[in-house]
């Protein structure tokens, strides 16, 4: 593999990232601000994090899966850190007797946008431009790589205080999901996580591809809208082919947890077009049904973004409230989420309701 | 109940005297460089009044001084940062996230040792009390006069803010400690980022506390000293030595205490319209709703208890352009006077256009004699749907709510606007700011996660923690009253995690002596 297929990501190609990271978060994944600043300070130490097309892996590269996993708020007083995400990665190598070839995101959306980042400028080893969900999910069995049946072990789990777990063997996805759940409460509520490795092979058939060039360019096309005092929203929907909802304001959140996610709705009142009606958003830590008068308009996996209707950044279901101002819109899942397997993982029955998937958009979105 | 609130304010220093809930007098004078200066002039000006002659209870300041401080990047000293939660979180170290040049002005030596807590209570690490002497040892050395030490989750649990504290204390006695917990929310940057922040305005407290006690003084006032903070309410002159950050943004949230008081009512929509910018805000309680988000101070982030204001680009001063209509968010600002054409200028403002049609006489009214109705119209009609849109984007609740508007611009606000009951105006209310001063109350505040408890009895734990605090801080127990209570379900988290605030306010004990902190 030569270095030509490679890209040096820039700093503001990471600036950019933050913001379409949250917007691809569909409401939850955390906030990608303190591994905004891990990424600052490993560049200012000279790291730099290189890019690698999934196309140009060979079949038996190793390809490391991460995230942080945990509650977000304790994530507030443990702060994301290169090194713990670097050692969760060192773990599956010291364990599998293998070296990896680069670094893949589990999930684009939010924080764990920029996991894999991080431990690719920590590592030095490419980071792949694709990732398992294209966007938020609350869940590890929400994956491309669950949908394709990739084995779901093991997993590693590290911890700063020097606590290392490996989730040797489990029978499903869901029960990795489990298992490790449990860990990581031990550990404090929050650990970081290499998931089963993959090879070039699979992250090829089931990695979702290009997923960080388009939080990139969702992001530049954000702040470049933002600077020229254009409309960033149309921006979004340009860039992503996507779907304009609902313009409103907020005027009722609702939240409880009930095993350990965050659920709830939100209510926007429509203003403009769309006054007199109303917008319901039900969610799981993630956006995942909007209600028009009590019709389902829009449902996982397509994408549900709740923006701010002035600077088009996004607002996640932590931090809705009253009295913002707020424009929906839906953008397309990539194919794997929206085949009949990906729905049985991802689809509206996954969360608990009752209805059939049904697209916006004619052709789902590139794979 | 006789009270001084003072305002120092950017242009000018006003003093206002309260007696049995009624504005006794009020003066204006110049704001000085030297701070002090003006006020000993403001509080001369007073007392030449024999009604405000008598003795006073207390003499209530607020000031920006100290934000000033940060955001002019003066008067600012060297200080020892001490982290506690290692080995998480370490390459994220203290200033992490600071504009470089204030970093540089401050950062004398960081310290990153273990300890700190989990999120359930439970210790991270064992506390290194071997690392802390030597940190200790090495900030003597140094001759670091100030330290903020920040530990993980202790909101939650302080134990190892305060050990450290213990052993600063035994082998660099002469060295202030800021600890993050006395500061702050959950949010280990912006805790730990306040906590830098005060302990760099150390010497600063200690220097500008004495000089105003020096003008008190001078001016024969023989009364307690007190400076109000962030969230309206006030703090002994003793703690604020201690803790000037809870002073930033008092400013604001004066004027908005002092028109709820000036109106009676406690819970409306408040529009201060001044000459560039309208700032709206909601007062509940009494008391300004509080922005529950980050807050820059000059490039820091920080979680202060900040008053939620929007600042929309209309005013008095406000262009006023023909081609389509629009008001603002151009200003003349201070030179309204000379650029207005109500005042011989040729800058058609929103003034002119009030001249015009009657809702104020000032200047020349036969200057905007010319004006067309039409333009009139249109230009008024374009300051109430800017005003209508963001005052509804305020309100935090459905229905019709009053709406109190003060400031010079006030003349701005129609009498009738959606989602608003009635439209309160004020007398007195230029004055507003040294009245919520001299008003303002005591205020304990608590932000907690609690778990395996019904929400009635979290709030209930947050809320005796709170008022326990606001004892400490002066306040009378028979007189709290809860201001603001939150509480947030948090996801991934066992045994129903559920993080509550709650906020307690109520008057000054008596006697109102003796020093704390």
């Amino acid at each position: 593999m030569s270095a030509a297929g490679m890209k040096t990501i820039s700093l503001d190609d990471i600036e950019a990232l933050a913001v379409g990271a949250w917007i691809l978060g569909t409401g939850g994944g955390g906030s990608p601000y303190l591994g905004l600043l891990n990424l600052r300070r490993l560049y200012a130490e000279g790291h730099r994090a290189q890019m690698i097309s999934p196309l140009d892996l060979a079949d038996d590269d190793w390809v490391a899966v991460v995230s942080n996993m945990g509650a977000p708020l304790v994530g507030q007083e443990r702060l994301a850190d290169s090194r713990s995400i670097a050692r969760a990665v060192r773990m599956q190598e010291e364990i599998n007797g293998i070296t990896f070839r680069a670094v893949m995101s589990v999930e684009i959306g939010g924080g764990n946008g920029m996991q894999a980042l991080m431990a690719a400028a920590h590592l030095n080893i490419p980071v792949v431009d694709a990732d398992c969900m294209g966007r938020a999910f609350p869940e590890a069995q929400m994956t491309s790589v669950a949908i394709g049946d990739l084995k779901p072990y093991p997993c590693t789990l590290y911890d700063p205080r020097g606590i290392e777990a490996v989730v040797t063997k489990v029978p499903s996805w869901k029960w990795m999901e489990r298992a490790s759940r449990k860990i990581c409460v031990e550990m404090g509520s929050i650990a970081s996580t290499s998931k089963a490795p993959r090879t070039g092979r699979e992250v090829k058939d089931w990695g979702i591809h290009f997923t960080t060039t388009k939080a990139i360019a969702i992001g530049r096309a954000v702040e470049a809208a933002n600077r020229s005092h254009q409309d960033p929203i149309a921006a979004i929907l340009d860039c992503e082919g996507g779907q304009r909802l609902f313009s409103g304001k907020i005027v009722d959140v609702e939240r409880r947890t009930t095993e350990g996610f965050l659920r709830g709705s939100a209510v926007v009142e429509g203003s403009d077009d769309d006054r007199g009606t109303r917008l319901k958003l039900s969610f799981q830590n993630e956006w995942i049904v909007a209600w028009r008068d009590g019709e389902a308009i829009a449902m996982s996996p397509d994408l549900i973004c709740v923006l701010d209707s002035v600077n088009g950044h996004g607002i996640g279901t932590e931090t809705a409230r009253y009295g913002q101002r707020v424009t929906v819109i839906a953008l397309p899942a990539p194919a794997v989420l929206t085949s009949p397997r990906g729905l049985e993982f991802v689809g509206p029955r996954a969360f608990g309701y009752d209805l059939d998937f049904r697209s916006l958009f004619a052709t789902p979105g590139a794979p | 109940m006789k009270r001084i609130g003072i305002d120092v304010g950017g242009t000018n220093t006003d003093a206002v005297l309260i007696a049995d809930d009624h504005v006794v007098h009020s003066v204006k004078a110049a704001t000085t460089a030297d701070v002090t200066s003006g006020i000993l002039a403001a509080l001369k000006a007073l007392r030449e009044n024999p009604a405000a002659a008598a003795p006073v209870d207390a003499v209530v300041i607020g000031t920006t001084h100290f934000i000033n401080a940060v955001v002019q990047r003066r008067h600012l000293q060297k200080i020892g940062a001490i982290r506690i939660g290692m080995p998480a979180s370490a390459s994220l170290p203290p200033f992490c996230d600071w504009p470089g040049d204030l970093a540089a002005l401050v950062s004398g030596e960081t310290f990153m040792l273990e300890g700190g807590h989990d999120y359930d209570g439970r210790p991270f690490m064992p506390l290194d009390i071997g690392g802390l002497k030597a940190a200790a040892r090495a900030i003597k050395a140094k001759g670091l006069r100030a330290v903020a030490v920040a530990s993980s989750f202790s909101p939650l649990d302080p134990s190892c803010e305060i050990a450290a504290r213990e052993i600063l204390a035994e082998i660099c006695p002469d060295v202030a400690v800021t600890l993050s917990h006395d500061l702050g929310r959950i949010g280990l940057l912006e805790r730990e980022n306040a906590a830098l922040l005060n302990a760099a305005l150390h010497d600063l407290a200690v220097t500008t506390v004495a000089a105003f006690r020096k003008a008190i003084a001078e001016s024969g006032i023989d009364a307690p000293l007190f400076l109000t903070q962030n969230d309206g309410t006030v703090m002994q002159a003793e703690i604020a030595t201690a803790f000037p950050v809870m002073s930033f943004a008092s400013g604001a949230t004066n004027s908005m205490r002092g028109a709820a008081y000036l109106s009676g009512l406690d819970d409306a929509m408040v529009v201060d319209v001044g000459g560039t910018t309208s700032d709206i805000g909601q007062l509940r309680h009494g008391f300004p709703r509080e922005a529950n988000t980050v807050v820059e101070v000059g490039g820091v982030r920080t979680l202060f208890r900040m008053p939620d204001l929007l600042s929309i680009g209309l005013g008095g001063g406000s262009h006023v352009e023909q081609d389509p209509v629009r008001v603002g968010p151009l200003s003349v600002g201070y030179r309204l006077t000379s650029d207005a054409l109500v005042f011989g200028g040729d800058r058609l403002t929103a003034t002119d256009i009030a001249v015009a049609v009657g809702l104020i006489d000032i200047g020349d009214r036969s200057r905007v004699a010319h004006l067309p109705k039409s333009l009139i119209d249109a230009a008024l009609a374009d300051a109430h749907r800017k005003l209508e849109g963001d005052i509804d984007r305020m309100k935090t609740e459905a229905g019709d709510v009053p709406l109190l508007a003060v400031g010079g611009g006030a003349f701005l606000v129609p009498e009738r606007l959606a989602g608003i009951s009635t439209i309160v105006r004020v007398d007195h209310g230029d004055c507003a700011n040294a009245v919520g001063a001299a008003i303002a109350q005591v205020s304990g505040e608590a932000d907690q996660v609690f778990r395996d408890l019904t929400r009635d009895e979290a709030i209930a734990a947050a809320r005796a923690i709170a008022e326990e605090r606001a004892m400490q801080a002066g306040a009378d127990r028979d007189t709290l009253k809860t201001v603001d209570v939150e509480d947030m379900p948090i996801a991934y988290l066992p045994g129903n995690a559920l993080r509550v605030r709650v906020r307690v306010a109520g008057a000054i004990a008596e006697p109102t002596i003796g020093a704390a902190a």
